[in-house]
This record gives structure tokens, sequence and C-alpha cells, in this order.
């Protein structure tokens, strides 16, 4: 499979669209595990080290490949880490209906829709 | 047919690994699915990775001598960057979390840099747009590890003191333009096919060389405040990195992965220094937090020192609280002081609320983080824009290691460093009290009103050792009343 300058565009345009899109429903409340989240998603550059690494043919690609697969691989686990242990951490008080309702309060600026307390 | 099928497979999966990525990033935007969220994208993750051992098959006819030990490096790196990676990241504390972000965000732009030098080094890219492409990669790679080392040497405490030279804009501007050239002048080389001025490796190292230090010089004059809109603006470069990079590789789900992180993290800098009020550019080339020129206005009043169990005492006959967190409150440890307290009010019918800055904490979000980590339930936790009108009719505020975010000079003093920064009304309360370890002033440096307003009290110690006496003096209530 080749890609070609403009398919590459269009695939480029359409990824920023998602990205963009996927963000601006997130709730302030997400903000740092969502920027570690992103974070952990371009950990992907791994395997373009893996692929670089098993070509490389002289001392010098070799230790640069070596680089770049241990810090991908850096950016992979270490994002994928952080992340998990913040999101575990969200919780809420009641069920399941009250963080929603307490979500769609936030959401409209609404007073009246606020959940009671206890 | 035999080594079509490893590429048949390695496409398949790439494809579905580039559909887990959006999908899991799609998923962590709810707090009910984004658990499961990261689950999803981080098997999308484990799946790629796997997958890649089978461009082994495909190697070039040169490569082949070479594969075990490469196979052997790519296993060494793994298991020694991913290892180590993630034993800190499940160790380190809530609080450094920022700094954390920093570093493994510095760790993927080194990687898609790394990635640009084999190019280069082994002079596989050919023709303007794949030289093109590729240089712009590694600068951008570059420019981001570099920045976000400094970024992270900055929250860490490793540099304390933004480095501010006359001119220092323009020396950056100089740097600049001096790496474009250099990469220009090798693309030029490459297309021309005449001889350059100095080895072509030794080209390639100046262009790297000069895109770090660029990195640096961009990063060391901005303060300490501003670490976390910085912090994004590398989030974002690297993911253009990694994308630019896929399409020099051919990588379709690098080149998806890098671009979604890529306009994600712009969208999330933009929604950030909004929440400062604050461009990007004034971020990057103003001089913030230099307070030195700037005369502080008279202030009326004075400070009101009272103590803790008196304060505990007031809040639990009040019949609305409102709770400003801040750093502070992380810095001493004293979440889970304050979530106890917070039950002991709640127990006695106190409608207790938390109110969350956007920029709370060393990063937007960070506050919430800290809150959830000591059990704090999420619908107790409400947002500036959802909360502010509310102050004005709530009995007591307590404001627990923060500062900044309600400093009402934002409001009203024109001279003022944060001045138009939207800040939570605290001051509008019947009654203020802070709790501060003594009376120096915020990250910002700046003085802050309300400390000293009429309906405010300052409450001196360590967040902790002030939220246990809070508690002492509301659990002595009780017993008297049992008694």
């Amino acid at each position: 499979m080749t890609i070609d300058g403009f398919v590459a565009i269009y695939i480029f345009m359409l990824a920023a669209f998602a990205g963009w899109v996927i963000i601006g429903r997130v709730p302030a409340i997400l903000h740092t595990p969502l920027m570690s989240g992103s974070n952990f998603v371009h950990g992907v550059v791994v395997i373009g080290g893996l692929y670089a690494l098993l070509n490389a043919t002289t001392v010098l690609e070799q230790g640069i490949g070596f680089v770049a697969v241990l810090l991908g691989a850096g950016n992979a686990a270490g994002g994928y880490a952080v992340t998990d242990r913040m999101l575990a951490m969200f919780q809420t008080s009641g069920h399941q209906g009250a963080h929603v309702a307490a979500h769609e309060a936030r959401s409209h600026h609404s007073k009246a829709k606020q959940p009671k307390k206890g | 047919m035999l080594t079509m099928l490893p590429h048949l497979i390695i496409d398949t999966v790439s494809i579905v690994v580039a559909f887990l990525l959006m999908f899991g990033l799609w998923r962590m935007s709810s707090p009910v699915t984004a658990p499961s969220g990261i689950k999803v994208a981080g098997i999308g993750m484990a799946a790629a990775v796997v997958a890649s051992f089978l461009y082994l098959f495909n190697v070039s006819a040169a490569a082949k001598p070479h594969l075990p030990i490469n196979i052997a490096l790519a296993l060494i790196a793994l298991a020694v960057g991913g290892g180590l990676s993630w034993w800190v990241g499940r160790k380190v504390a809530m609080t450094a979390m920022p700094q954390m972000v920093a570093i493994y965000n510095g760790m993927g732009g080194g990687a898609a840099g790394a990635i640009a030098a084999m190019e280069l080094f082994g002079n596989r890219a050919h023709g303007i747009t794949q030289l093109g492409v590729t240089l712009l990669g590694a600068l951008i790679g570059a420019v981001s590890l570099s920045g976000s080392l400094i970024a992270w040497a900055k929250l860490q405490g490793v540099l304390k003191k933004p480095l501010r030279v006359r001119g220092l804009q323009i020396i950056n501007a100089v740097v600049m333009l001096f790496t474009l050239a250099v990469g220009l002048y090798i693309i030029f080389v490459e297309q021309s096919g005449s001889a350059p001025v100095m080895p072509m490796q030794v080209l390639i190292w100046l262009f790297f060389g000069c895109a770090m230090l660029f990195g640096i010089l961009m990063t060391l004059p901005i303060g300490g405040a501003d670490m976390p809109v910085v912090i994004s603006i590398y989030n974002a470069a690297t993911g253009l990195a990694v994308g630019l990079e896929g399409f020099v590789l051919q990588t379709p789900a690098l080149m998806i992965a890098g671009m979604l992180v890529g306009a994600a993290g712009i969208l999330l800098t933009l929604l950030m220094a909004k929440a400062m009020n604050r461009s990007v550019s004034n971020v990057l080339f103003t001089k913030f937090g230099d307070v030195s020129k700037h005369k502080q206005g008279a202030i009326k009043g004075s400070l009101k020192p009272t103590a803790a169990g008196d304060a505990g005492i007031a809040m639990r006959y009040a019949s609305s609280v409102i709770i400003v967190p801040g750093y502070g409150l992380a810095a001493a440890q004293g979440q889970q002081k304050l979530y106890e307290f917070v039950k002991l009010l709640i127990a006695a019918g106190v409608k207790v609320r938390f109110a969350i800055h956007p920029v709370a904490g060393r990063m937007p979000g960070q506050m919430d983080v800290l809150l959830a980590d000591a059990g704090v339930p999420y619908d107790l936790i409400f947002q500036l824009e959802d909360i502010n009108a509310d102050f004005a009719d709530t009995d007591i505020v307590l404001v627990i290691g923060a500062n900044d975010v309600v400093n009402p000079s934002a409001r009203d003093d024109k001279g003022s460093p944060i001045y138009g920064m939207p800040i939570l009304n605290a001051d509008k309360a019947k009654q203020v009290y802070v709790v501060k370890r003594g009376e120096g002033k915020g990250y910002a440096g700046i003085v802050n009103p309300l400390f000293y307003a009429d309906n405010c009290n300052m409450v001196y110690g360590d967040a902790q050792a002030v939220m246990a006496k809070m508690i002492e003096a509301v659990r002595g209530l009780g017993a008297a009343a049992a008694a």
C-alpha cells in the first residue's frame, strides 16, 4: 500500500476532524486524564520505531533505532499507566442516575436540575 | 504469497489499531465510560506492538544479516523503556502528574525525531515531499523533546527561576531561522546533487542540535503557572510529528493517531488558554508573573487570623458551604482529611459543594483527579461557570490552598497581571475562611485583596493539620451534645 500526497491529506483531514470533535465534548473534569490519554495515543510511534530498527543496517542506525523504540515504548507504557490510574479513581456518590443528572445540569447551566444532596 | 501474508496481517491489524485508539479516546470523553476507554486503547496499542514484529519477514536485503541483532535490540528497548516508564508511572504521586505527562510526551517527540533521523542518515527519504515532511516532523519532534524536558524540570523544581534575558526573542527567531535554513539546504543538496559545504551527517546533526536548542530557549522564559498550556502545546506538537513520520514510513495507523492527537491537543490548548483568559501567543511570548514593574494599589483592611476549630464549628452550623481547593491542599496531602471533614458536615445536614477553577492545581482538571483520589464523589464537584452565581447566597466559603483563582483584582484592577482571568467569586459569600501556610503570595506572586476584606478570616497552618483540628472541633460538639 502506498499513500501519496493527496491521500495523506485526506487521512490527515479526517483524523484532525475526529480529534477536534472528540475533545469538543469533554467535560473539564476529565481534562488532565484526557491530556494524559492523548499523550498515550501518540505512543503508537513505537511501531514506527520498531519498523525503522528492524530495517537498520549500520551501527549508527541501530543506535538511533534503539533510542526510538526505547522512547516510544516509554511514552506508550507510561502514558497508559498514569491514565489508567487517574481514570480508575472517578466514582460517584449515588446510583448511576445521580451523576448523569449532575453532568446534564452542568452542561445546561441549569441550577434546577442539580442533584439533591444525600 | 509467503511474503504477502505478513503484510496483509500488518495492514489488517493497523486498521483495527487505528479504530481502537480513536474509539478509546472517544470513550475517555465521559467519566462513565472513561476507565474502559483507556483499556480499549491499551489493547489496540499492545496488538500494534506485537504485529510490528511481522515486519521482520519483509526487511530489505541489506538489513537481513543484521536481523538477529536488530530483533534483540528491539526487545531490550521495549522491555527497558516500557518497563521503567510503567514502573515510574505506577509509583509516582498524583501531585506529580503534570511533570510525568511532560516527560512521557517528550519521549514521544524524541521517538518521532529519532525515526526521522534514521530516514535522513539512511538516505531513504527522496523527493521534496518526502524529505520536507521528514524534516518537518524531525523539527517538531526535537522541539517537543527538549521543550518537554525543560517543562518537566520547571514543574519538578529543578529549574526554579524563569530565565529572562533581554532580546531572547530575537535569539529564538535567529535559531529558528537558522534551523529552517539548514533544513532547506539539506533538501537543496539532495535535490540538486551538488556537494554540500560540510558532510551530510554533520548537517543532519546540526539540524537536530539547533531544533533542540530552540525548544530549550523557547520554554525557559515561560513561568511555572503557564506550564500546563505549554505541555498541552507540546502534546499536540508530538502528535503532529508522529503523524508526519507516519506518512514518511507509510503507516496509516501512525498518521491517524498522530493527527488525532495533534488536533485534539490544539483544541485542548485553546480551551485551557481561554480558561486563563489569555491567548496562546500571550503565554508563549510575554513575561507572565513579572510583577516588579506593576505597582500594587494600596490595600484596605487587615489580615484577621482565626483558630481552625472556630472556623470548623462555624461551618458545622452554616446551611451552605462551598469549598475552593487549590494546589496548596494537594501539596500538604490534605485531601483525605478535607473529605473526612466534608462527610461530617454533610451528616450534620450542611449543603457542601466543591468549586473547581479551570486552572486549579498545576494542570486543568488536576484538582478533580486529586479529589477523586481522596474518594470525593464527582457529583459534589462543580466547575466555575456552574457554581459562580451561587457564591452570593452561600453562608461560608472555605478557600484551602488556593490564592490567585479567588483574587478579586482579576475582576477590577486593570494593572494586575491576572486582570481579566475568570475567578471564583468567593468574596461575594457572607463569610470566607482562607487556609494558608503563611502570609506569602500565591504561585503568580500577586497580593490578594480578598484576604484583607471584612468578611474574610485567615486560618494559618498546614492544610492537613488545620483539617485535623476542624474535624476534632466538630466531633467535640457531637460528643458534648451526646453527653
